[in-house]
């Protein structure tokens, strides 16, 4: 399939106050794609999408809209649309009146307004609300009208910024598959900014990993969590376990004290690198016949697998297992050629892959942390 | 290893103010409810008593007749307020627009010009203005100097309208000011996401938000500048006659009391009025502006 750009960003740099937010960004959004940007709090992704947006302007570097350089275009001639984070419904206004406020300035006949906006109303699943108080909704349901109120103008691509953040769990995956749906339904290209990386991997075409004010690394879904790029990538797509390694020839790692054949090539020889192994490709044997040992430090019960923390020569491995070991024992590790992923040594080796500090509770806390930093 | 001793210690002050509270904030209510009772509810039955008797004390209604007299002066009143209380919103409403956009220390600092006026007293902020607007005085004698002639302010109703304004254009500005920095500013680039410019987004976004503060600056100005009898008497030069005026001479004679209270307490019911007509306007419940009454 020949999909046409529809966004380019060519070398894109901001500065906030002294502080470098984005540095050099590149990035190309075709038609119909539902691309994410995916990254920690002050990544940088907020930043890019309100310069997309035409809320910000870039220091340097270049926005193009269907071939056509928008730097200086102001936000209410570019022909996309936002959800904003809270959703910024107009409390003075009912349901209907912040759904047609879009079309209402583009002057369309009454007849064809209040058409619209019941087909709006009934694509996000709220017939009937026209009269309501905005104010008065749920979390849920003003963001369907936020939903509604972008969707309307028939934008050509829609910027979703964080859209899920405020809804609880069971919503949020409703939400998801919603606007999943929506996407499939109407063609139209979403770039979506989370930093929730299953949200990412769950919904998206192309996830875009930030970092940094940079972008780490492009690809689909399946790509960024099999061959992260770099222990950032590979830390923060999922769980893994980041040891140092070395490539001995190629196919070759060395790792862990011992000597693993890998599906790797063309590295420097003994080039030092960094390896991922995640958890759920460690197969837990006894230890007599596996190519690793260690002891658990601690399991977790998960309900589809445990989590099983293991000491092996002080380095601290997480592995995902149906079977239950209890904590203390002896076991060994198994790992197969196609589980072992070497990346090359980057700014952010070291800092992560150990769990000896592993808490599920922080993980969570700082999942939750909202991106106030890009605003 | 001091954490569970902290904790507890939390625990207990937490419990100790959830216990405490209500009873310490009725006791800390009583000396308000005592300074009310004294000072705003009695006088407020005094007046209705005065309004309704005559000087011995027994029932009357002439003095709600005898207003019959002071229509023109109730009249020019209002006229006066009204047109102060339209150009301080004309005033106001940009210039508090113009100060929540600026960054945060200059906002400060334009609020703090306009307040420190308000921190002398209005009597002596009144006698400064007819020092200038005085026909010897300053704003004639800098035209003179210039040779543009000399211009006959003081005595006229716009002496006095002006100097409503200038006493007043602060209650204006501050409510309006407050409601506008409370906006959140995404709303704005929806409006802008939405297809409107700059002057269409403050149309229909920023003005129609700041109702709130609006009708309270409203409120704030329309009635200090119906019931002022002071701003009148100075720069009116003896020639404008308002209500308050009316008000303050019946009450520096014995024998009229009894009428000066009846004009207070139609005067009071009419603001009253006034105000709950424009709360209606805002039909908000939950005003941000901290409208009176």
């Amino acid at each position: 399939m020949n999909k046409n750009k529809i966004i380019e960003l060519k070398a894109i740099s901001k500065e906030f106050n002294g502080e470098q937010v984005l540095s050099e960004i590149s990035l190309d959004i075709h038609d119909n794609e539902f691309i994410t940007l995916l990254g920690p709090s002050g990544c940088g992704k907020t930043t890019t999408l309100r310069i997309i947006a035409g809320f910000e302007t870039p220091d340097s570097g270049d926005v193009f809209f269907d071939g056509k350089r928008i730097n200086d275009l102001p936000p209410y001639k570019r022909e996309l649309n936002t959800v904003f984070q809270k959703y910024a419904l107009f409390p003075h206004l009912n349901v209907f009146e912040n759904i047609a406020f879009g079309l209402r300035q583009k002057k369309l006949p009454e007849r064809e307004i209040t058409d619209r906006v019941k087909d709006a109303l009934k694509m996000v699943n709220l017939t009937g609300f026209e009269r309501r108080n905005v104010e008065k909704l749920s979390g849920g349901q003003q963001q369907r009208v936020a939903i509604a109120r972008a969707l309307i103008n028939r934008p050509k691509v829609l910027l979703l910024d964080e859209p899920l953040g405020a809804l609880d769990l069971k919503l949020r995956k409703d939400m998801q598959n919603e606007l999943k749906n929506i996407q499939h339904m109407t063609g139209i290209t979403f770039i979506f900014v989370t930093h929730d990386q299953e949200e990412a991997l769950s919904m998206s075409d192309t996830v875009v990993v930030m970092a940094n004010g940079k972008i780490q690394q492009i690809g689909s879904p399946t790509d960024i969590y099999n061959e992260p790029i770099n222990a950032f990538v590979a830390d923060f797509i999922g769980e893994s376990n980041i040891v140092d390694g070395v490539m001995t020839a190629d196919y070759k790692a060395k790792f862990a004290g011992q000597l693993f054949d890998c599906l790797d090539k063309g590295f420097a020889k003994n080039e030092p690198v960094d390896i991922v192994v995640r958890p759920e490709d460690v197969d837990v044997v006894p230890v007599d016949k596996g190519m690793l040992s260690g002891k658990v430090t601690s399991v977790t019960f998960k309900g589809v697998y445990y989590e099983i923390i293991v000491d092996i020569n002080g380095f601290k491995w997480m592995i995902q297992s149906t079977d239950y070991v209890a904590p203390g024992d002896e076991i060994g590790l198994y790992i197969e050629p196609d589980a072992i992923h070497v990346m090359k040594k980057s700014e952010f080796s070291d800092m992560f892959g150990d769990y000896s500090s592993f808490s599920d509770e922080l993980e969570h806390l700082s999942d939750t942390e909202e991106e106030e930093a890009d605003e | 290893m001091n954490r569970p001793i902290d904790k507890e210690k939390f625990s207990d002050k937490v419990k100790e103010k959830r216990i405490r509270e209500p009873l310490f904030a009725r006791a800390a209510a009583y000396p308000h409810i005592v300074w009310a009772a004294l000072f705003i509810i009695a006088p407020l039955l005094f007046v209705c008593y005065y309004a309704f008797t005559d000087q011995s004390g027994n029932f009357t209604l002439s003095n709600i007749q005898a207003l019959s007299q002071h229509t023109g002066t109730f009249i020019l009143s209002v006229s006066y307020s009204l047109i102060a209380t339209v150009i301080c919103l004309i005033i106001g409403y940009p210039l508090a627009f113009v100060i929540s956009k600026a960054s945060r220390k200059r906002q400060n600092l334009l609020i703090m010009f306009l307040m420190t006026p308000m921190w002398m007293n209005l009597l002596i902020r009144t006698y400064s203005l007819m020092a200038i607007l005085d026909d010897g005085g300053l704003l004639n004698a800098m035209l003179r100097a210039t040779g543009l002639g000399e211009l006959h302010i003081i005595g006229t109703g716009g002496a006095v309208i002006f100097g409503m304004v200038y006493d007043f254009l602060p209650y204006m500005v501050l409510p309006i000011y407050s409601v506008m920095t409370k906006q959140d500013s995404s709303l704005i680039e929806a409006a802008y996401d939405l297809g409107c410019n700059r002057l269409q987004a403050h149309f229909k976004v920023t003005l129609p938000l700041s109702v709130p503060g609006i009708i309270s600056g409203i409120t704030m100005v329309f009635v200090p500048s119906i019931s002022t009898f002071y701003i009148s008497q100075k720069l009116g030069g003896g020639t404008i006659f308002l209500i308050g005026d009316t008000i303050e001479m019946q009450f520096q004679n014995r024998a009229t009391y009894n009428v000066g209270a009846a004009i207070s307490l139609v005067m009071m019911i009419l603001i009253l009025v006034s105000v709950a007509v424009m709360n209606r306007f805002s039909d908000d419940e939950d005003s941000a502006g901290g409208v009176i009454v």
